[in-house]
Parts: C-alpha cells; sequence; structure tokens
C-alpha cells in the first residue's frame, strides 16, 4: 500500500521492541465480540490510475459551470481563481501544516491571518476581524449569539431578504425559540424591518445585497436600532459587491458576516468555503473562533499568534463563547493571496465588471416577453417573475444546456407566492453570447 | 535575522541531526501591505465604465486602501512566507489528538476536477448527479465502517459534528417528551469542545473522573445516570490513549437509563476497519474526515465532521441528505417530520467529501485496517522505545495510536514541559502535544500516525532519549532559551493579548490598538 511506510520484515521488528506476540495483541482492550468479528465487504486497495478513473467518471455525470451559459448565485458565485492562487496554496507549507499552535514554525500562516484580518476589516469598514470561520450561514448563526452576549437580550429579527438557508441555520442553532422573529420573503424589497425593533431587541439581521439582489439601506437600520439600544448585523453573500458599495462600517454596522467563497475559491459543490466576521474593536472578547494578534519574540523581532483564546473552547470548555475550533484557514489562504493580487485597482475594476454585465443582463432580461426584472437596484444579482412555474423552466433551460439560476421556491417550498420567481446572477465570467443565448431560450419556453 | 544563532548554546542533537544554518534563504518578510500599494494588481481586468448603475446611491466612498502585488511579487510574497511554517511534508507532526498524516496528492487533483470543483450547490439535481453518487458512497463507506444506519454528511467540522449530533440527541428527546433530560455527562479526560458543545445547547456538564488507569469509572458513570441525563459524550479511544475496555457496559448502561451515547470520533483512525463503533453501541459519533480520511489541515481548516447515527437516531438526521427518487439520485433539502433542519447553507464540504473518498478507495477496506494498525503498532514503538526515559501515567493496557507520556521526568531540572517541547523545534520535530489531557499532570501526547517510517520513528525516540538525558544533566538554558534555530524566538503571547494589535495600520493612522 503506497501510503504505508513499513514492511513486513519492519512490523515483526516493532512487534518485537514492543513485546508484542502479534498485532491483535495491542488491541488487547478491545472486547472480543468487537474486534474484526466482520467482513466489511469494502472493495481492497486500488492502484492510482484506477481510483482517478473511478473519480474521473462520477466527475464526469456533472454539468460543470464552464460547460454552458451560467447564471446561479444565491449565496454562491463562479468567479474567475488566478492560477497563482491554486498553485500556492497547494505549497506543502501552506497545505499540509496545523493550526498554528507553535507560533515560532508557524509565522507564514500567522502572518498571512494577520493580513487576512487587515483585508477584511478594511474591506467592511469595520475595526476587526476575525481569523474567519466555516461560512457565510454559520458565521451569521454565530453573530446573532455574539450579540446576545453583547446586549444580554434576546429578540432577534431576521429580515426577508435574509439567504433562506442562512435564515434556517440561525433557527437550528437558536433551536427556534419564541425570541426568533422570522420576516416573511421580500422578493420586491419591501418589508419594514424597523417596525419590529423594541426594548428587548438583542439585533437586527439585514443582508445587502439581500437574496433578491436588492441594495438595503444600512443607515436607516443602524440608526433605528441604535436608538433601542440593539445592534445591526449585516449579511453579505457576494464579498465583490463591497469593490463598488459602501462598506456596512461606514453607515454603523455592528456585526458584518460575509461568505468569503467569492474571492480565491472555487463553488465546490458548496463547500469548503469562508465565514468573515468583523466588528468593533469594544466587541472583541465577544467574537467567536480564532483570532491572530501581533507580538514580539524574545529578541524583540515582530511577529504573530493566535491571541485572547481565553474565550475558547480548550480554555474555557462549557464556558466557551464558541464551540468552534477549526476555522477555514487554507480558503481563507486563498481569499487573502487573491485579493493581494486584486489590491484595490483590480477589486474594484472586478466589482465594476460585475455590476456592468448585470445591468446588461437585467436590460436584456427585460425585453423578453414573460419575464419581469423585480430590482430597481441590484449588484451582480436579481430576481425575475416569469409567466411560468420557475421549478420546471429551470430543469428545461438545464436540459438545453443553460444554467438559467436558482427557482426561489427550491428554498421556499411552503411560499406558493414566489413559485415563478427566479434568482440569477452575472459574474465577470458572464459574455454576451452568454445573455444572447439564455434570454433567446427563455423566449422559445414562454413562447 | 531569524535563523542566526551565533553565540548561543544549542545542543547537536543525539543522531547527528543539524541545522543548516540557512538564514540567508529565510529572510524576515515584511507584510503585504508595505510591499504592495493600491494602484498595483496581478490581474488584469477591463476598465469598464458603467453609463446608469443600479446601485441606487449606495456607491462606495470609504476608501477600500487594499495593497496590490502584480504576480511576480505575489509569488514571492507568499512563497516566502510559507517557508516560515512546519508542514507535515517536511517533518514529523507528533501531535496526540490531531492525527497529522500524509496526505495524498491524489486526493487534491480529483478534488480539482471541474466536475467537482466548477458544479453550483444550488444547480438543478439533473446535472449533478455524479456528484451526489460521490455523497453516496462516501455515505456508504462511512456507515460500513461504524456498523450505523445513517449518517449526515453537512457538519463543516468535528466540533460543528458534535454540536449535529448532540442536537439530534435533543430533537429526539424532545419528540418524545423527554424534555426534562437537561444533563450531560463528560469524561474529565474529554476534549474541550465536548463540554462547549454541551453548554451550547443549554444542557449542564457533569464530569466524570478518570480512573487510576486512565480509562472511565464504569461505577461512576452509573452513579451518575438519572433520568435527568440526556447523554454521555465519551472519547474512544480516549484521550489517553486508550480503548475504554468496559465501553459496552457503559453504553448499555446508558441506554438502560433512557439515555444516548455521543462517541467523539476524532480517534478513530486508531480502529478504522479493525472495530465498528456501532458494535459498542454509539449513537452518534462524528468522524473528522481532516483527521481520519486524510484531508489535509490547510493551517487550520477547512475540516469536515460528518456524523454516523444508530437506528434511533436517524430520523433526526438534518438536511439536506441525499436519496433515491423517481428520476435518479435527489437532494432532500426541507426538514419532514422531527427532523432538526439545517446547520450549514448547501450540501457541506464537497471538496472535502471528494478528498476523503478517493483515500478510502485508495487503501480499501484492507489499507485502513492496515492503516489503523501500523498507527496503533507506531505509538506502542515509542511508548515501548521511551518507557525508560519518561513516566508512562498509565501502563495497564497496550496504547492505542497515541503514547501519552507524563513530565516528571522533568522535576526538579528547571524545565518545563513546554520548555522541552520548545528543544524539540530546535532538533526539527514538531512538538507533541502538551498539558492534553488534563487528566494528566504535564501530560505529553504523542501521535505518529501511520504515515511515519521505521527510520523516523527510531529518530525521534533518539532525539527525545538524547533531550531528556540532557535537562537530566542540567542544561536547562537549551530548552528555557529555546527554540533557538526557528524563525522566530519564542513570542510574547501575554503582551499579545494584553493590549491586542489586530490589523496592520499606517503609520500615520492614529493608535487605536483594541482594547
Amino acid at each position: 500500500m503506497r501510503y504505508l511506510p513499513h514492511s513486513e520484515h519492519e512490523r515483526a521488528e516493532m512487534l518485537g521492541v514492543i513485546g508484542a506476540a502479534n498485532i491483535d495483541a495491542l488491541f488487547s482492550a478491545v472486547p472480543k465480540q468487537a474486534l474484526k468479528t466482520f467482513d466489511l465487504g469494502l472493495p481492497a486497495h486500488s492502484p492510482e490510475f484506477l481510483v482517478e478513473a473511478h473519480m474521473r467518471a462520477l466527475a464526469g455525470k456533472n454539468h460543470a459551470g464552464a460547460d454552458g451559459p451560467f447564471f446561479v448565485g444565491a449565496g454562491a458565485y463562479r468567479h474567475h481563481v488566478p492560477a497563482t492562487v491554486d498553485h500556492l496554496i497547494q505549497r506543502s507549507e501552506w497545505l499540509t501544516a496545523y493550526t498554528p499552535y507553535q507560533p515560532e514554525i508557524s509565522q507564514g500562516t500567522l502572518q498571512m491571518l494577520f493580513e487576512f484580518q487587515t483585508q477584511v476589516a478594511k474591506l467592511t469598514g469595520m475595526d476587526v476581524a476575525n481569523a474567519s470561520l466555516y461560512d457565510g450561514s454559520t458565521g451569521t448563526a454565530e453573530a446573532v449569539l455574539m450579540a446576545r452576549r453583547l446586549t444580554k437580550r434576546n429578540k432577534i429579527v431576521l429580515s426577508g431578504g435574509l439567504h433562506p438557508h442562512y435564515r434556517d441555520v440561525v433557527k437550528a442553532y437558536l433551536k427556534d425559540d419564541a425570541d426568533l422573529e422570522c420576516l416573511s420573503a421580500s422578493p420586491e424589497g419591501q418589508g419594514d424591518i424597523l417596525d419590529h425593533i423594541d426594548e428587548t431587541t438583542a439585533a437586527i439581521v439585514i443582508q445587502t445585497p439581500d437574496f433578491y439582489g436588492h441594495l438595503r439601506n444600512l443607515k436607516t437600520a443602524a440608526d433605528a436600532a441604535h436608538a433601542k439600544g440593539a445592534l445591526l448585523i449585516v449579511v453579505i453573500t457576494e464579498v465583490v459587491s463591497l469593490g463598488l458599495i459602501e462598506a456596512p462600517g461606514a453607515y454603523g454596522a455592528d456585526i458584518v458576516v460575509a461568505e468569503g467563497q467569492s474571492i480565491g475559491n472555487a463553488l465546490n459543490f458548496g463547500g469548503p468555503y469562508l465565514g468573515l466576521l468583523a466588528t468593533r474593536k469594544e466587541f472583541i472578547r465577544q467574537m467567536p473562533g480564532r483570532i491572530c494578534g501581533e507580538t514580539v519574540d524574545a529578541e524583540g523581532q515582530r511577529g504573530f499568534v493566535l491571541t485572547l483564546s481565553t474565550r475558547e473552547q480548550h480554555i474555557r470548555r462549557e464556558k466557551a463563547t464558541s464551540n468552534i475550533c477549526t476555522n477555514s484557514g487554507l480558503c481563507a489562504l486563498a481569499f487573502s493571496i487573491h485579493m493581494g493580487l486584486l489590491g484595490e485597482a483590480g477589486f474594484t475594476r472586478l466589482a465594476r465588471l460585475n455590476h456592468a454585465n448585470a445591468c446588461k443582463l437585467a436590460d436584456a432580461l427585460a425585453t423578453v416577453t414573460g419575464v419581469e426584472v423585480l430590482n430597481k437596484t441590484f449588484f451582480n444579482e436579481m430576481t425575475i417573475r416569469t409567466a411560468q412555474p420557475a421549478a420546471t423552466l429551470i430543469e428545461r433551460l438545464a436540459r438545453r444546456g443553460i444554467l438559467a439560476g436558482v427557482p426561489v421556491s427550491r428554498l421556499e417550498p411552503s411560499d406558493p407566492s414566489v413559485a415563478n420567481l427566479i434568482v440569477l446572477a452575472a459574474t465577470e465570467l458572464t459574455t454576451d453570447a452568454d445573455i444572447a443565448a439564455l434570454c433567446a431560450a427563455l423566449s422559445e419556453e414562454l413562447a | 535575522m531569524s535563523m542566526n544563532n551565533q553565540g548561543r548554546p544549542t545542543g547537536t542533537g543525539a543522531s547527528g541531526f543539524t541545522s543548516t544554518s540557512g538564514s540567508a534563504l529565510l529572510p524576515n518578510e515584511p507584510l503585504l501591505f508595505e510591499i504592495g500599494d493600491t494602484e498595483h494588481s496581478g490581474v488584469d481586468l477591463p476598465d469598464v465604465t458603467i453609463s446608469a448603475s443600479r446601485l441606487g446611491g449606495f456607491e462606495r466612498k470609504m476608501p477600500l486602501d487594499l495593497a496590490g502585488l502584480t504576480e511576480p511579487e505575489a509569488m514571492r510574497h507568499y512563497v516566502r512566507l510559507s517557508r516560515l511554517n512546519h508542514s507535515i511534508d517536511s517533518g514529523m507532526y507528533p501531535l496526540g489528538s490531531c492525527t497529522m498524516k500524509h496526505n495524498p496528492r491524489l486526493n487534491e487533483k480529483m478534488a480539482r476536477l471541474p466536475g467537482f470543483a466548477d458544479i453550483h450547490p444550488l444547480q438543478p439535481a439533473s446535472t449533478v448527479q455524479g456528484a451526489l453518487e460521490l455523497m453516496n458512497q462516501l455515505s456508504h463507506w462511512l456507515m460500513t465502517l461504524t456498523n450505523t444506519a445513517a449518517v449526515a454528511l453537512t457538519p463543516k467540522a468535528g466540533a460543528h459534528g458534535e454540536l449535529l449530533g448532540m442536537m439530534a440527541i435533543k430533537a429526539a428527546q424532545d419528540a418524545a417528551g423527554q424534555s426534562h433530560r437537561t444533563i450531560v455527562l463528560v469524561p474529565e479526560s474529554a476534549h474541550g469542545t465536548n463540554p462547549a458543545t454541551a453548554a451550547f445547547l443549554g444542557y449542564s456538564v457533569k464530569p466524570i473522573p478518570a480512573r487510576d488507569d486512565g480509562t472511565v469509572d464504569v461505577q461512576a458513570v452509573k452513579d451518575a445516570l438519572s433520568p435527568e441525563v440526556a447523554a454521555i459524550m465519551l472519547t474512544n479511544p480516549n484521550t489517553c490513549g486508550l480503548f475504554e475496555p468496559q465501553v459496552i457496559e457503559i453504553a448499555e448502561a446508558v441506554h438502560a437509563a433512557g439515555a444516548f451515547f455521543y462517541c467523539d470520533g476524532a480517534n478513530f483512525n486508531a480502529i478504522m476497519g479493525v472495530v465498528r463503533p456501532g458494535d459498542l453501541g454509539i449513537d452518534a459519533m462524528h468522524i473528522n474526515l481532516h483527521k481520519t480520511f486524510s484531508t489535509p489541515h490547510g493551517g487550520g481548516g477547512p475540516g469536515a465532521g460528518p456524523v454516523v447515527l444508530s437506528e434511533a437516531l436517524a430520523p433526526f438526521a438534518p438536511v439536506p441528505f441525499v436519496r433515491k427518487g423517481g428520476n435518479g439520485l435527489e437532494l432532500v433539502e426541507h426538514a419532514e417530520g422531527g427532523a432538526l433542519g439545517r446547520i450549514t447553507a448547501f450540501q457541506g464540504q464537497m471538496g472535502m467529501y471528494v478528498r476523503a473518498l478517493t483515500y478510502m478507495l485508495s487503501h480499501g477496506g484492507d489499507g485502513l485496517a492496515q492503516a489503523a494498525q501500523d498507527a496503533v503498532l507506531n505509538a506502542n514503538y515509542i511508548k515501548a522505545r521511551l518507557q525508560h526515559v519518561f513516566s508512562v501515567p498509565f501502563g495497564d493496557y497496550p496504547t492505542m495510536h497515541e503514547a501519552l507520556f507524563d513530565d516528571s521526568f522533568l522535576a526538579g531540572t528547571g524545565v518545563t514541559t513546554l520548555d522541552f517541547a520548545k528543544a524539540l523545534i530546535d532538533e526539527g520535530f514538531h512538538p507533541m502535544t502538551m498539558y492534553f489531557p488534563l487528566v494528566v499532570h504535564g501530560a505529553m501526547l504523542i501521535e505518529p500516525t501511520e504515515s511515519e517510517s521505521k527510520q523516523t520513528l527510531d529518530h525521534f525516540c533518539d532525539v527525545m532519549a538524547e533531550l531528556a538525558t540532557d535537562a537530566k544533566a542540567g542544561n536547562a538554558t537549551r530548552f528555557t532559551a529555546a527554540p533557538l534555530k526557528a524563525p522566530r524566538r519564542r513570542l510574547d503571547e501575554t503582551r499579545a493579548a494584553r493590549s491586542p494589535i489586530l490589523k496592520w495600520e499606517r503609520k500615520d493612522e492614529l493608535p487605536k490598538a483594541a482594547e
């Protein structure tokens, strides 16, 4: 077996040093009725080329993004990742390092995390960021719990524009308790969350651009929340938008959570992704997850360490701020390299290109009979109402090789009012030909 | 300077390991923001103008101030930074409880196939039949290796899996009118995530003391069981590296009391293919794909923590999951009945599923069992070779995949366990896990995994023995000053926590370090 270094001779020699008659002697604590009393019925070990053939066959049954016009977004976005990013993250020293608990021999990872935290703070316009969370959805749940700890209040209000999966994750984390208020879906950007804030409110949660693509007014939300002593949690699923849209920190957001997948990370059918969490400096001791900080070594040289660990489970056990242990280190690295390659100049151009393509898409869709674009504002994503139920329409378009977006009913099956709605996204990868193909196919299907 | 150790006592190591004095190859690397500026970019993109923006007046006014690098600058920055890291590819990582095994590169290659990497989680199911089939195949392997009825793939890491498993237990008990069960039993040797998870769900944690031999006291469990106990969270093999010999008796007592048995599967590497946890009576167990099934740790994630579930808990699995439908495989994305809903957006860590299944297919059932046996062989070999140098707190049973020593050999030397571990860095090894499990004073927990050759193990044992001899001989400065040959000397963690500096700021900005 190519991954196991011992020869049979060496195994025997080692058993001799141990003083064990055979390998089973080392498993003597296992109850007799449980030790190798079964036949797993699993295939035997296999050469690399056969494993590769098996996996390629599975991969070949999927329609990849590059196989045709692609407009699927709704919380995960198909962007170009520079070749440099994927090369660098596969370097052994990044890929096969552990969590940097021994800072003297982990300065690469630690300095990268410090740079990452700086990038996230600048993007969001917040004071500080952590070293990443699993993804945007679990990050939102962590932010909600953090707001409860900070305010010692319980009521949480989720905007009707929050990604339905994110809402469902918050519901599961909060066990759907009575203090959680989920506003109904607002595909036209409607719904006034501000009326739901009172003196018991810990936080309101607003996504912008929201699930349906609308840009939300964070200034009025922050002012209304703060007037009642509540916090504003801002959720962003498309971080590229921050290249063109004002930073939540400029409006007075208290906690910003984002899905960072768009920068540096492939679609990967949903994971691994990357949760970003940024906040005000006075809140850092209630932040969940790992945090990297600057310090000096015994010779006074600048260096970096994981810090504020007294919040964490391995120190505090049942009193920890979160049970989180692992974060998304390698995805954070991919994000940080890609963002470092873009820089302000490239990131702004990228955001503008996304918006420009989305404008073209919206304008083209508006000309299709049987299609109504619901958005007055958007960044790179929008919602359309079609003359036919969306789910079957999307399926028919997929058969034509066009992945035309996400039927909202897939995420909100119990809400009949969204049955004819589709959420679509454009990115820098969307071409004029893609848009023309989509519109032509929609026209035919809806005729 | 980084590797410069001139004028300092270093010791030579026992077996001829020499450092390269290679500081010229390891220069200090400035921060990204000290190299780049806002005008440089390593990405060529057309500069489009937008005539009629749809941003509704929310245009960004706050400066981004993000430094950019051209491609050659970026390559150099990240390659230089990478060289300041220890990694499993460059040396042994004997971190107990972390299972730092070899990460096969075939896994990486497969995860990057466009049919896996370039598919969207919300594409129509008809366009991702291969991905759903892969999830089914991975589930089959996990259920077969554990002899369990169901598996929830979606947890993003071990702690997330624990959370899910305990949520499923809570959902099952709520559905059965058992909501009064508010206590979770957690042995003192448990990982910190266990009590943190139980407390997160509103349970009160009742610690179970360890016996003198390092195993859980069955009688203490029986005494602690009551109609208020919801579950026990037990790690097996436990964090002392021992298989719990009475685990079946514990499971039976827990079940007789109407409670569930949550098993922390962090140490599954010791028994995969050799013992099936379902045969021991577990109800839920998370499996760290990034430990047992070789998906890379990546400097702290991403991980993946699927949870296998017993018949009793299977109905309480979260969404989404894959099932056979009329038109092939389909994803069930919405909760039915008493299920607990969704614990993450989308389908979980697909990239990790691909890597783990690739690893499983490469090993086969026979290779996985051999890997577990080799992991146990290696740990026992280290224990055998070093038990006369270090004291073994629990010597009654063979160890499993970890060798546990304590620091009593350092008494009176002026050297702490931490000092000893830092000296190991100067010999080219990552330190072992220290001060964990908490039930052993000055614990040193060593997990070699199956990936280390006998030659490496011998070298490691030689170095450990030589260091111990030197510590006892009174050469304390070799330890208290260590590491001397790493890119940094010891870092001031107290200072980092007292006045946190969590991001880079321009020199001309007002100092506003967070308090």
